[in-house]
């Protein structure tokens, strides 16, 4: 059983289809260093992680595949899921194997390799529109806009572009609570933060609140004015809590303003 | 500036306002603007919130005022009723679209008003929010207007250069119904203002492909509404006029209302335990069929069904009605046929006629691609190596529509429908009383 590690980062799984070909194999299975391997593991390769091999191989792509089937490839890679790497590996392959004259297999959803990275594409725009949806800012005494999410997939680099569209003339910062990063942005551009591990933060990991002291004084009107709105807009004849659970699922409620 | 008592009339005003269903924030895309707040997206819009009865919360859906002139018989805010009334000032309406925006609650306003004095006052004051949320307060957001029956053009064309969208609602497919339940009200007053706005839009289109930096009118077009259950219109009444109006231009969306008994004491009225919520999503069902599944409303609805079938969806019922049209073969058929098969919607359809190009499909690939088997296999045909004599195919034609249709339906189906049923009966009987 021919099996490859590989430093789980996008191009090292890039450098592994460079390693298969230049070397006349197609592993079985595809690792992340430091996993477990699996039994019967007699054959292990470890792949070096090279950005020249990775560009070679991404620009090959871009001739075989659509613009819009390497934007899905990429938000697929963005969901973090374990078996993702996988399949993009066989997804890859394949594209590669094939006659560089064949219609591309991007279409090809009885394949399972192609069927699963799309559908998991599909998975990550669903969380970027919930985050895009369920973010409650707060207005600190500063004037800055926080918002804390916690999405399933990496989703923060998907919606900071929509936020900074919208919310052009206002500074904000949304912050990743799970990944431990976030986005400022200060009404020019946008800023990586990451707060130092005991650093004392202005905010609430766990709730998302802005401490009392640094939120702004009508705040606690406006999040009380919105409760108020959310109470009063339910028609009681029509109560469907099902429904409200299938749009709004309970992991989401943590950081909303009107389900605290 | 907000006063004490702004929670509490905020809270009326909602309260009064919750019973129009529209919701959409879609129709539109305007990108983010220097020195405005906001954009709007394109597709389905954002739903901000689910209310605890499931309804998407997209727009601060609130009335300026609950006072009104009218004495519709179907409106909670009728003059005649005892309820709390309030105002909200200008000022107040505006900053709290403002705050709420800012802070990611709402994607824009659903502004409507109760009738005052006339009219054309009720809509000049409307129509002056808009501007000034437009011009002083610079917002880029998403603005849903209602319309005021019977006001005048000039003031519908100024709503139109700042609202995104303009509703209108018809109430009831026929007149004598409106004029039953709302005698201040008729038809004409309706679309009248429905046909200068798209007279409007029509000629804005005009205007833009001359001039592209023309102002937009009225972008994501007319939404109109129409109650379900408070009369005696069939579905196919209301369907055949959700069909004419999607014929017009101008009209993106026609939300159904199912009637909930808000003036019980009103003897022109059925009284219904529960809103008829099943028939509601059956309607629904019948306005996606009619604009995503290319179906004709004749072949929803006809002379023998009037009304659409409480136990299974009209797509399900459709197909019964017609077993000769099956079965559909996956690997051959067009898009069209293959959309026409229960348990098969629009994104597995587009994923088939993509993935039989290079393969032929089979029971398997169409489950993985969501493909609903238990209702499908009944309709179709498609590579299995059983295929043949091996074991013989049974579909809707072997095992006749009755039975299917039993085996279709759930015990549970079954009895929601049979309870909504028993309501319509109740009305039937109440009927001729005088």
């Amino acid at each position: 059983m021919l099996i490859y590690t590989f430093d789980a980062s996008p191009d090292g799984l890039l450098s592994a289809i460079f390693d298969a070909f230049s070397r006349h194999e197609r592993p079985d299975t595809l690792i992340g260093t430091g996993e477990q391997l699996p039994l019967f593991a007699d054959n292990v390769h470890h792949v070096a992680t090279a950005e020249d091999k990775a560009q070679r191989v991404w620009s090959g792509l871009e001739r075989r595949l659509s613009p819009k089937a390497l934007k899905i490839i990429t938000l697929a890679y963005l969901s973090e899921d374990q078996s993702i790497s996988q399949h993009l590996f066989n997804y890859f392959y394949k594209a590669f194997s094939q006659p560089a004259t064949a219609t591309s297999i991007e279409q090809n959803y009885a394949d399972p390799d192609v069927l699963a990275v799309t559908n998991t594409a599909q998975r990550v725009l669903h969380e970027r529109l919930r985050m895009m949806q369920f973010l409650r800012f707060q207005k600190a005494a500063d004037g800055t806009y926080l918002g804390v999410i916690s999405p399933d997939h990496n989703v923060l680099p998907l919606i900071t572009d929509h936020f900074r569209d919208r919310f052009g003339d206002q500074p904000w910062l949304i912050y990743d609570a799970r990944r431990h990063y976030g986005y400022y942005y200060d009404r020019q551009q946008l800023t990586h933060v990451t707060f130092a591990d005991g650093q004392i933060l202005p905010f609430d990991l766990a709730t998302g609140k802005l401490n009392d002291d640094t939120l702004s004084a009508d705040d606690k009107l406006f999040q009380e004015l919105w409760r108020t709105y959310f109470k009063a807009i339910c028609i009681r004849e029509r109560i469907n809590p099902k429904k409200q659970l299938s749009d709004m699922p309970r992991r989401y409620w943590r950081y909303m303003t009107e389900k605290q | 500036m907000l006063t004490a008592n702004t929670i509490e009339r905020l809270q009326i005003l909602t309260e009064s306002a919750k019973y129009d269903v529209s919701c959409s924030s879609s129709g539109t895309v305007r990108k983010g603007v220097d020195g405005m707040v906001g954009n709007t997206v394109g597709g389905i819009g954002i739903c901000h919130s689910f209310a605890d009865d499931g309804r998407c919360i997209s727009l601060l859906k609130v009335m300026l005022t609950n006072y009104c002139m009218y004495d519709c018989a179907y409106c909670v805010n009728r003059r005649s009723n005892d309820i709390r009334r309030a105002t909200l000032s200008v000022s107040e309406l505006e900053e709290i679209t403002m705050e709420f925006y800012r802070r990611n609650y709402i994607e824009g306003i659903f502004l409507s008003s109760g009738v005052v004095r006339n009219p054309d006052y009720t809509m000049e004051r409307l129509t002056a929010i808009v501007r000034d949320l437009r011009t002083i307060h610079r917002f880029n957001g998403y603005i849903h207007l209602k319309g005021i029956p019977g006001a005048g053009a000039e003031l519908l064309t100024e709503a139109g250069r700042y609202a995104d969208r303009i509703s209108l609602n018809i109430e009831t497919p026929k007149e004598q119904s409106l004029q039953l339940l709302a005698p201040e009200k008729d038809h004409q007053s309706v679309f009248r203002p429905m046909q200068l706005i798209q007279q409007g839009m029509l000629e804005n289109k005009e205007d833009r492909h001359r001039l592209r930096h023309t102002p937009r009118f009225v972008p994501a077009g007319q939404s109109t509404q129409m109650i379900v259950g408070a009369t005696t219109e069939t579905d196919r009444d209301i369907l055949t006029m959700s069909s004419a109006l999607y014929g017009q231009p101008s009209l993106r969306r026609v939300y159904y209302s199912g009637y909930i008994s808000v003036n019980t004491y009103d003897k022109r009225l059925p009284v219904l335990k529960q809103p008829p919520l099943v028939r509601e999503n059956r309607l629904y069902q019948a306005d996606w069929l009619m604009r995503f599944y290319h179906f004709n409303v004749d072949e929803i609805v006809d002379d023998t069904h009037t009304h659409l079938e409480l136990d299974i969806d009209p797509k399900l019922a459709w197909a019964l009605r017609h077993p000769e049209a099956f079965p559909v073969d996956i690997n051959r058929a067009d898009y069209e046929l293959i959309l026409r098969v229960p348990g098969i919607g629009v994104k597995s359809a587009t994923l088939i006629v993509h993935s039989r190009r290079f393969n032929r499909l089979t029971s398997y690939h169409l489950k993985k691609m969501g493909v609903v088997m238990k209702k499908a296999r009944y309709f179709i045909t498609c590579g299995e190596l059983t295929d043949g004599y091996a074991s013989p195919i049974v579909g809707v034609n072997e095992l006749r529509p009755e039975r299917l249709r039993h085996l279709l339906t759930s015990e549970s189906q079954r009895k929601r429908a049979a309870a909504e049923m028993q309501l319509t009966l109740d009305f039937d009987d109440d009927e001729p009383k005088p």
